[in-house]
C-alpha cells in the first residue's frame, strides 16, 4: 500500500443532489452544534455514493465548506481511510481480501483472476472502462473464505474457476449472484447445519 | 500543590502539570521532538519516555499529567533502552544525509541521536522515500528527512491561525502538506522552520549559505515594524545571513514575522555606499568633504525657516535626537517632522501615542475594538497575540472597517466615523459592551488617525474612555498602533513641529515654501519635487535618494548601535551586527560631522555623550508628562466619512524590505494567489 492520491481528471464541481443532501442534514443533525466536524466521514462516504463510487476534490471542498472545516482536514480524512476511492473506479468494483485467512485459501488467485480479466495492476479500469479491482484488508468473512467484495455484495468460497466465471460476466454489464459458491447459507456447514435446529430464524 | 519524586529528588509543582515539566523543575532534561511548550501535546514522538513507579511500561511524560506522589525516574536502564530504542525507529527512514542538510549544526535528532542514540542500525530495508512539497517562497522542503513529529501543524493551525498544514496518508505513508502544495498564506509562515527538529523544513532563501557554527551572532531588535521583536543576526564578514527569533515573553514570545526574518536580503542589495551629487539630473559619486561643502554652501545662503527635515521609519533614536538638535542648535530651525501623512498626533501625554494595555496585557482583555487598523499587516506578532487571547477568553471582537481575514472571528461594522459618534454619545450598542467589560482593548489605528477625522476619532473616543473610568493606574484602553519602529521613539523626543496636531511641516513642504529638506530616511513622502534642494540620508537607493540632488550613505539598524521604543512604550537597544558599506557612515556621526562643517563645533565629542544626554532628555519627559493631567480638547469638528483601511502592502513597506528579492518573491506569490483564489 502507498499512499493514495487524488486523481490527475477532476471534475470541476460538486455539490449533493436532494437525496444526499437530506442524508447528510440528518447526520450532521446528530452532532451538538458547533461540532458538525464530526460528520466529515458520513459525508465523504454519502459524496462517494453519489459520485460513481469516489471522491472528487471539489467534493471535499464542498464539504468542507458544508461543515465549515478547513480544506486540508478533510483532505487528511480522506487519504487517512482506504475505502474513500479517491480516483475512478470501474461500475463494478471489485475488492479482493487477502489478509491472513482469506491469503492461505487462496485469495491470491482470486488476485490472478483480476490481473487476467480486467487490468494487469490494481486499480486500473478494465478496457471496456466497466471494472476495475484492488487488493483490501480484511473483509470480515473469514469463515468464507477466499472471498471479495463486487460494489455492495459479497461473493464467498471461491475458487480460481468461479472467479473467472463470476468477473466474465461483471465484464458484460450483468451483475452476478451474491453469496457463497459453494451453495452455503450464510456461514452455515456445507451439509446443513447441526446445532440449535430447533430455531427457525437462528 | 504536588509533590513528586523525580530521580530521587523532592520537587513541588503546581496541578496542571505535565511529567515532563515536572522534570524540567527538578533540573533534569528529558529528550523531546514533538513537545513544544507553545504547542498543543501531540505525544507521537515517544522520546519523552520516562520510567514511572508502579507502571509496568515506559510512560510519555510529555502528555502524562503529573499527580501527587508520583516517583519518575529518567536514568535507568529501562529509559536509556527505551530512548535508545525510539531513536533507532527514528532513524530507521531518516536519512544520513548531515553533510548536505542545513539542518546540520543545529538539528534535535542530530544532537539527541549523539547523546541518547545507539551507533549503528539493524535496519536493514529500504529507506521511505517521499517527494518534496511545494510550501511557497520561503521553507524548503525535504520530505524524506521528516519524522512525523506535526509541530507545524501545530503551529500552522493553533498560532498562525492558518489551518493549511496536515498529514495526509497513513502510517509509513504519512506525509506533510499543505492542500494540494499550495503556499501557506501567512506572516508567520517561517517559523515552522524554527520549529522542525529535523531538516525537513529548512529557509529556501538561506539555503546552503553557511553553517551556524560559522556565523557572529548578535542579539539585537529587529525594526520592520513597530512591536520590536527581539531577535539574533547571524552574520559571515559584513553580510547579514539570516535572522532568527529571540524568546522575549513580554513581547514576542518565540515567534517572529517573516519580514523580520527574510527582509535581511535587501540589506545587500540598493545600499549607497558613497556620497552622491546630482549634476545635470545624473548622479556622480563625490567625497564626504565636497558633499559637506555643498551642503555646508547651500545651507549658509539660505533662511533658517526654508529649511525642513523629515526623518524616516527605521531610524533610531540617537539619531533621531541627533537631528533634532542638528536642526535646533545647527540650523536653528524648528521645521522637522517624522511623520509622512496628515495623521493626527496629541503628544502632550505619552499616554497618547502608545499602545497603553500592553501587549501581555491583550491575554487579560474581554472586548477588542478595531478603529482603522489591520494588526495582521500592521503588527503581525500583535495579532497574533489577539488570536492567542481569542483562543483563551474568547472575547467578543470587532472592527470598524472590514478588513479581511485577521485569523480569529470579528463583527465588522460599516466603517462609518457616524458609527464612532454613536458609540461615543452612547447610542450603539457597543456603547453599553464597552462600559460593562472589565478591560476593554479600544486599538486606534493610523488609517483612522490620518483621515480628516483623526482627530475627532482620538480626542472623541478619549474622552468617552475617560468619562466610564476605562482609562486608569491598573488598566487603559486607549491603545494606538504604530505602523513604524520610529514613531514612539520620535514622539519621545519631540521630533515634530506642530500645535494642534496637525503636520504643518508637510503641509508647508507640499506648498512649496521650503528651500532645502533634509530626508533622513525618509523614503515615503508623498511629494512632488520643484525647486527643493533635496539632501538625502540613508541606506538605501530607494524613492527618497531617486529625488535627491545631494546623497549621504547611511546605515542600516544591523550596522549600528541604537534604541528603538516599540509601540508599547518599551525601550530596546539595537547592537550593531556588522559595518556599513564603503565609505556609508553611522547616521548620528554624518550629522556629527555636517554640524562641524558648519559651525565648526561638533554636536557631541562622542556617542557616549549623546546617548547620556538623549537618555537624560528622555528621563526629563517622562517625569514631566507622567503627572501631566491633560487637557480637554474641545474644538472638534465631526465630518461623516467613510474610514477607509490603507491597505499596506505588508511585503514592501519599507527600503530593505522593497530592496529585498524574497520580499518580491513573496509578494508575487500572494497577489498570484489573490488573483487565482483559493477555488482554482
Amino acid at each position: 500500500m502507498s499512499l493514495r492520491r487524488p486523481s490527475k481528471e477532476q471534475p470541476e464541481h460538486f455539490e449533493f443532489n436532494l437525496i444526499s443532501l437530506e442524508a447528510a442534514k440528518k447526520i450532521v443533525a446528530n452532532y451538538p452544534k458547533g461540532k458538525q466536524q464530526s460528520a466529515v466521514m458520513s459525508l465523504l462516504y454519502i459524496a462517494q455514493r453519489q459520485n460513481d463510487n469516489w471522491i472528487p476534490l471539489a467534493a471535499m471542498k464542498y464539504i468542507a465548506k458544508f461543515l465549515d472545516m478547513p480544506y486540508i482536514k478533510v483532505y487528511e480524512v480522506a487519504t487517512f481511510y482506504t475505502m474513500y476511492n479517491l480516483s475512478p473506479v470501474g461500475n463494478f468494483f471489485i475488492q479482493v481480501c487477502t489478509t491472513t485467512p482469506c491469503m492461505i485459501r487462496g485469495a491470491y488467485d482470486l488476485v490472478e483472476a483480476c490481473k487476467e480479466k480486467i487490468s494487469k495492476n490494481e486499480n486500473e479500469l478494465s478496457k471496456n472502462k466497466k471494472c476495475s479491482w484492488t487488493e483490501v484488508e480484511c473483509l470480515g468473512a473469514c469463515v468464507n473464505a477466499p472471498m471479495m467484495q463486487i460494489n455492495d455484495d459479497y461473493y464467498e468460497d471461491l475458487d480460481k474457476e468461479k472467479t473467472l466465471k463470476i468477473l466474465d460476466k461483471v465484464l458484460s454489464g450483468e451483475k452476478p449472484k451474491p453469496g457463497s459458491y459453494r451453495g452455503r447459507v450464510n456461514n452455515e456447514p456445507e451439509n446443513n447445519r447441526k446445532t440449535l435446529m430447533d430455531l427457525k430464524n437462528a | 500543590m504536588f509533590r513528586l519524586k523525580v530521580n530521587n529528588i523532592d520537587i513541588e509543582i503546581d496541578e496542571g502539570l505535565t511529567v515532563l515539566q515536572a522534570c524540567e523543575k527538578a533540573g533534569v532534561e528529558i529528550p523531546r521532538f514533538c513537545y513544544h511548550e507553545k504547542l498543543s501535546i501531540a505525544g507521537n514522538c515517544r522520546m519523552c519516555l520516562v520510567e514511572m513507579e508502579k507502571s509496568p511500561k515506559p510512560i510519555a511524560s510529555c502528555a502524562m499529567p503529573a499527580i501527587d506522589g508520583m516517583v519518575i525516574k529518567t536514568n535507568t536502564p529501562l529509559v536509556e533502552k527505551a530512548r535508545k530504542g525510539v531513536m533507532e525507529f527514528l532513524l530507521a527512514n531518516h536519512p544520513l544525509d548531515c553533510p548536505v542538510c542545513d539542518q546540520g549544526g543545529e538539528c534535535d535528532l542530530q544532537d539527541q541521536s549523539m547523546f541518547y542514540g545507539v551507533d549503528k542500525s539493524r535496519y536493514k530495508e529500504n529507506k521511505r522515500a517521499v517527494s518534496e512539497k511545494n510550501m511557497g517562497p520561503l521553507i524548503k522542503t525535504q520530505m524524506t528527512r521528516c519524522i512525523h513529529c506535526t509541530r507545524c501543524i501545530r503551529f500552522a493551525t493553533e498560532i498562525a491561525g492558518v489551518p493549511e498544514l496536515g498529514a495526509i496518508g497513513r502510517g509509513e505513508d504519512m506525509q506533510i502538506t499543505t492542500y494540494l502544495e499550495k503556499s501557506m498564506q501567512s506572516e508567520l509562515s517561517a517559523n515552522v522552520i524554527d520549529l522542525c527538529p529535523v531538516g525537513a523544513l529548512t529557509s529556501k532563501p538561506y539555503v546552503f549559505e553557511a553553517r551556524p557554527w560559522e556565523l557572529k551572532k548578535t542579539e539585537t531588535i529587529d525594526v520592520m515594524d513597530a512591536v520590536g521583536s527581539n531577535i539574533r543576526v547571524d552574520t559571515y564578514g559584513w553580510e547579514v545571513k539570516r535572522i532568527l527569533p529571540r524568546i522575549n515573553e513580554d513581547i514576542n514570545e518565540e515567534w517572529i514575522s517573516d519580514k523580520t526574518r527574510y527582509a535581511c536580503d535587501g540589506l545587500l542589495k540598493q545600499r549607497l555606499d558613497t556620497p552622491y551629487i546630482k549634476y545635470a539630473g545624473k548622479f556622480e559619486k563625490a567625497s564626504w568633504k565636497e558633499v559637506f561643502n555643498i551642503i555646508n554652501v547651500k545651507i549658509k545662503s539660505t533662511n533658517s525657516s526654508k529649511i525642513c527635515g523629515f526623518t524616516g521609519d527605521l531610524t533610531n533614536m540617537e539619531t533621531l535626537y541627533m537631528f533634532k538638535e542638528f536642526f535646533n542648535k545647527t540650523l536653528n530651525s524648528k521645521n522637522i517632522e517624522f511623520r509622512n501623512n496628515h495623521s493626527y498626533i496629541n503628544p502632550e501625554n505619552r499616554e497618547n501615542y502608545i499602545f497603553n494595555s500592553s501587549i501581555n496585557g491583550i491575554e487579560e482583555s474581554d472586548f477588542i475594538l478595531l478603529i482603522g487598523s489591520n494588526p495582521r499587516y500592521e503588527a503581525t506578532i500583535l495579532n497574533a497575540r489577539i488570536r492567542k487571547s481569542y483562543l483563551k477568553n474568547r472575547m467578543k471582537i470587532f472592527s470598524l472597517n472590514d478588513i479581511g481575514d485577521l485569523t480569529y472571528p470579528y463583527e465588522n461594522l460599516d466603517g462609518r466615523t457616524n458609527t464612532i459618534k454613536a458609540i461615543v454619545e452612547n447610542q450603539h450598542d457597543l456603547s453599553k459592551i464597552i462600559k460593562s467589560s472589565k478591560k476593554p482593548l479600544i486599538i486606534i489605528g493610523q488609517s483612522a488617525l490620518s483621515s480628516k477625522s483623526g482627530k475627532y476619532i482620538f480626542e472623541s473616543i478619549k474622552s468617552f474612555l475617560k468619562q466610564n473610568e476605562k482609562i486608569s493606574m491598573d488598566w487603559s484602553s486607549l491603545n494606538i498602533m504604530s505602523e513604524h519602529s520610529s514613531t514612539v521613539g520620535s514622539l519621545d523626543l519631540g521630533v515634530f513641529n506642530t500645535i494642534d496636531g496637525s503636520n504643518e511641516t508637510l503641509k508647508n513642504l507640499e506648498d512649496h515654501k521650503y528651500e532645502i529638506v533634509y530626508l533622513l530616511g525618509q523614503d515615503s513622502l508623498k511629494f512632488k519635487k520643484e525647486n527643493e534642494f533635496i539632501i538625502y540620508q540613508g541606506s538605501h537607493g530607494d524613492k527618497g535618494a531617486e529625488i535627491a540632488d545631494i546623497i549621504l550613505p547611511g546605515s542600516s539598524y544591523t550596522e549600528q548601535d541604537g534604541y528603538y521604543t516599540n509601540l508599547e512604550g518599551k525601550l530596546q537597544k539595537a547592537y550593531k551586527a556588522t559595518y556599513p558599506p564603503g565609505e556609508a557612515k553611522e547616521d548620528w556621526q554624518i550629522l556629527n560631522e555636517l554640524a562641524d562643517t558648519i559651525n565648526h563645533r561638533k554636536l557631541f565629542k562622542d556617542k557616549d555623550e549623546l546617548l547620556s544626554s538623549m537618555l537624560n532628555y528622555l528621563k526629563l519627559f517622562k517625569e514631566n508628562t507622567s503627572n501631566k493631567k491633560s487637557s480637554n480638547v474641545n474644538d472638534l469638528n465631526f465630518i461623516s466619512e467613510d474610514i477607509e483601511i490603507n491597505n499596506t502592502d505588508y511585503y514592501y513597506s519599507n527600503v530593505i524590505a522593497r530592496s529585498s528579492k524574497t520580499m518580491l518573491n513573496c509578494r508575487n506569490e500572494k497577489l498570484n494567489f489573490l488573483k487565482t483564489g483559493t477555488e482554482s
